[in-house]
């Protein structure tokens, strides 16, 4: 019972805006043993009292008195899991609400449709049932098929009646309109003691449209969130210097101009300014893309998003947070995905064709019947009879059936598709634009001049670089393999490692650390009063580049390539990925332009990134993809996200995505063949609920059997 | 005769209302968490009272 009280305290939370509870996004949670951790951890902390995690939505929520967010996070971090803290509002987001609803829906429809039709088949199959009798059977499916109607058919008539308003017409309104003239009819028909009641179709009708409606939403489900995740980035706590030089902790978005922040090593730089007292260096990878770490000297401006990877700074603040680059890039983001929202689905574009051609239908049945003489009741029926069989309950279906087999099958593939018309828009590209740091190549420095060391150095110094986090140690420290570390090693932030004490001293670090001149390498080594050795560190592309960039190219693709980082470095990865067209030097909003104006020349264009700074540009193309490595909030701005960073499955996801696209124009033809052999049989009287109920459900079966040959299918090769 | 649909109905609606009540309680909030909690020994003593 605890797990229940605690999941109706989660729904409470809403109100709790007070500090009693609050929601961290917890990533790399995958098990059992992660939630013992976390759970364990946390709890044990002073003040709170309980603490739940979600694994799948990542969410923990905490609940108790006077607790202190950053030791929570603090404690997260420790355990080895990133944290991060959510706004406290919209803990049940609409889309809960929205989920809970279908379900619901789908529960009653479910129920009513089985009982409904046991109610009837007794009277079609019962034998001699009196007249009486038969109608007391149907006064009762009546009883319950219409309250269960109007309850489960509420998505259809909200939607109905919303482009109604709008003065347009969707799917739904030939739906609703069949949902109530059926069950009309049927009363009409039960008063008159008659036969043809369609209390069963209309509750069956409901069940199955909402079968499709609850696949396309969990589709639609995990594509949301990307600007609220963006926001969750700015809540970030900073240490602000007080006047009186007293050190308080304060969120970001409380920051003012002329604020002085204090900012350690790892800290990253919450809004613009520019650096107080000393040189340091630092990460700009996710603000340019450059992939090695910066030195900046005292009183440089400093954009919001870096990482300082040296020596801890004070940082006076130029602009607030709202005029900081990453609200900037919310503000990108939030334009790109209305501007997205413009994609008319498919479906729609059936039902634009589908709705008026099924009211002239059923117009013209009603006025032939008139004309042949025959009495009004029985025009109408039979009109009405065109629009329950006509009513688009395979095309509803057509669509998300196929969508969630085929991101099913990506899924397995290593593709996470994350709505169901990304896989539509992705069937449409011409062309490929991929950013450079992170995406094409492996977005760390790896050493290049190990062939012109002496040997044995590279151990030396790997002894030193062990001991460290620095992102050129790292790579150092890669490069020459697991073995022995140095004893005593010091590190100076900023400047570099250290062992031994004078005469016998070890130093790695920086060109000025280890008294050394010279710009072609970026880590020196310097044992004792030798001559100082230096490495050298680029970026590599990632193995499998070179080989996408063929295969697209063989599939009549354009290829092209943008970069924040400078033209030297991006020419040379461009050349071994085979990449022709290139830009370098774009920031995160001209990547966005780029993207835009690309759009206005008519391209549809796939997007590959992981930076922050390619989350706008990701937004705003035909559709995107980020491999597994990318930035949380690219993955959000993306449509796809690979689950490795093996770029193949692109190509994977396009085939798939094609052979979608065609099983769903399938769908469409078969539900139209339906119709054609359907219609005129309505349209001449000659259809018994009976008949349009084994049609209705024939032709659903039909169109999902259709949608499971795309699992079934063998994995083509990727150029055939 | 009528007993039987009686009670069709009455077992139908139970049912509906026991999925209605599991859906609200949020126990399919977390299905992949559930999943795994069940490998948790220790949660006898780890729930509060």
């Amino acid at each position: 019972m605890a797990a229940l009280n605690l999941s109706r305290a989660n729904v409470s939370a809403k109100s709790a805006t007070d500090g009693k509870s609050f929601e961290i996004a917890v990533k790399g949670a995958r098990c059992a043993n992660c939630i013992a951790k976390i759970e364990r951890g946390v709890s044990a902390l002073e003040g709170v009292e309980q603490a739940r995690l979600n694994l799948s939505t990542g969410k923990l929520t905490v609940l108790g008195h006077d607790m202190a967010p950053q030791r929570i996070l603090g404690r997260i971090q420790d355990l080895g899991y990133e944290a991060q803290l959510f706004d406290a509002q919209d803990v049940l987001g609409a889309e809960e609400v929205e989920g809970r609803l279908l379900l619901r829906c789908l529960a009653v429809s479910g129920f009513a449709t089985v009982f409904v039709m046991g109610l009837t088949d007794a009277i079609w199959y019962g034998g001699d049932l009196s007249a009486s009798v038969r109608t007391q059977f149907f006064w009762l499916a009546g009883a319950v098929a219409i309250p269960a109607s109007f309850y489960a058919g509420q998505p259809f008539f909200r939607s109905a009646w919303q482009s109604l308003r709008a003065r347009r017409t969707n799917m739904d309104v030939p739906i609703s309109l069949a949902l109530l003239l059926s069950l009309g009819l049927s009363v009409y028909q039960t008063a008159q003691s008659g036969m043809h009641t369609y209390f069963d179709a209309a509750v069956m009708l409901v069940f199955l449209l909402l079968i499709g409606r609850y696949l396309d939403f969990r589709l639609r489900d995990r594509a949301r969130g990307a600007a609220r995740h963006l926001l969750a980035l700015q809540t970030l706590l900073v240490r602000r210097l007080g006047a009186d030089g007293e050190v308080q902790t304060v969120a970001a978005r409380e920051i003012a101009p002329h604020d002085r922040l204090l900012l350690a090593t790892g800290d990253r730089v919450p809004v613009n300014g520019t650096i107080e007292d000393r040189d340091t260096e630092l990460d700009l990878s996710l603000v340019t893309g450059e992939s090695l770490p910066q030195s900046m000297a005292k009183d440089a401006r400093v954009p919001a998003g870096a990482i300082v990877t040296g020596a801890a700074i004070t940082l006076r603040a130029t602009a607030g947070v709202e005029n900081s680059l990453v609200a900037d890039l919310a503000r990108l983001l939030e334009a790109g995905q209305q501007a997205r929202s413009s994609y008319v689905r498919l479906a729609d574009r059936a039902a634009r064709i589908y709705v008026p051609l099924v009211f002239s239908l059923s117009f013209l049945a009603c006025a032939g019947w008139l004309i042949a003489g025959a009495p009004i009741a029985q025009a109408v029926t039979n009109a009405i009879t065109v629009l329950i069989i006509t009513c688009p309950c395979a095309l509803g279906l057509a669509v998300p059936a196929v969508q969630i087999v085929a991101t099913g099958r990506l899924f397995n593939q290593g593709v996470f598709v994350k709505s169901g018309d990304a896989l539509e828009r992705l069937s449409e590209i011409d062309m490929v634009v991929f950013d450079k740091t992170g995406t094409l190549t492996v977005g760390a420095p790896v050493l290049r001049n190990a062939g012109e060391l002496l040997p044995g150095v590279l151990e030396q110094a790997a002894r030193l670089a062990r001991t460290s986090r620095h992102p050129l140690a790292v790579a150092l420290a890669h490069a020459a393999g697991t073995g022995p570390v140095e004893a005593g090693v010091r590190e100076t932030a900023g400047a570099g490692l250290e062992s031994g004490e004078a005469g016998n001293r070890k130093r790695l670090g920086s060109a000025a650390w280890c008294g050394a001149d010279g710009a072609d390498y970026q880590l020196w080594y310097r044992d004792g009063h030798g001559a100082p050795v230096g490495f050298r560190f680029e970026d590599s592309i990632r193995p499998d580049t070179a080989q996408l960039v063929r295969d697209l190219r063989r599939r009549g693709l354009r290829v092209e390539m943008l970069s924040g980082d400078n033209a030297q470095v991006v020419a040379a990865i461009a050349a071994q990925a085979g990449i022709s067209n290139w830009f370098a030097g774009v920031g995160p909003q001209y990547k966005a332009q780029r993207l835009q104006s690309l759009r206005e020349q008519g391209h549809r264009v796939l997007m590959v990134g992981d930076g922050i700074n390619d989350a706008a540009a990701l937004a705003v193309a035909h559709v995107s993809l980020a491999p597994g490595s990318a930035t949380d909030i690219s993955q959000r701005a993306s449509d796809m996200v690979l689950r490795g960073n093996a770029l193949a499955p692109i190509l994977e996801a396009l085939d798939v995505s094609q052979r979608a696209r065609r099983l769903v124009l399938q769908n469409f033809a078969l539900a139209i063949a339906y119709n054609v052999t359907a219609i005129p049989m309505a349209a001449l009287g000659m259809v018994t609920p009976l008949i349009a109920a084994a049609t209705m459900a024939g032709s659903s079966l039909l169109v999902t059997l259709n949608a499971l040959r795309l699992s079934t299918g063998r994995r083509k090769t990727p150029w055939a | 005769m009528g007993l039987i649909i009686a009670s069709a109905l009455l077992i139908g609606l139970t049912s509906l209302a026991v999925l209605v009540w599991t859906l609200s309680s949020g126990q399919y909030d977390d299905l992949d968490g559930d999943a795994q909690r069940i490998l948790l020994d220790d949660d006898l003593i780890e729930r509060p009272k």
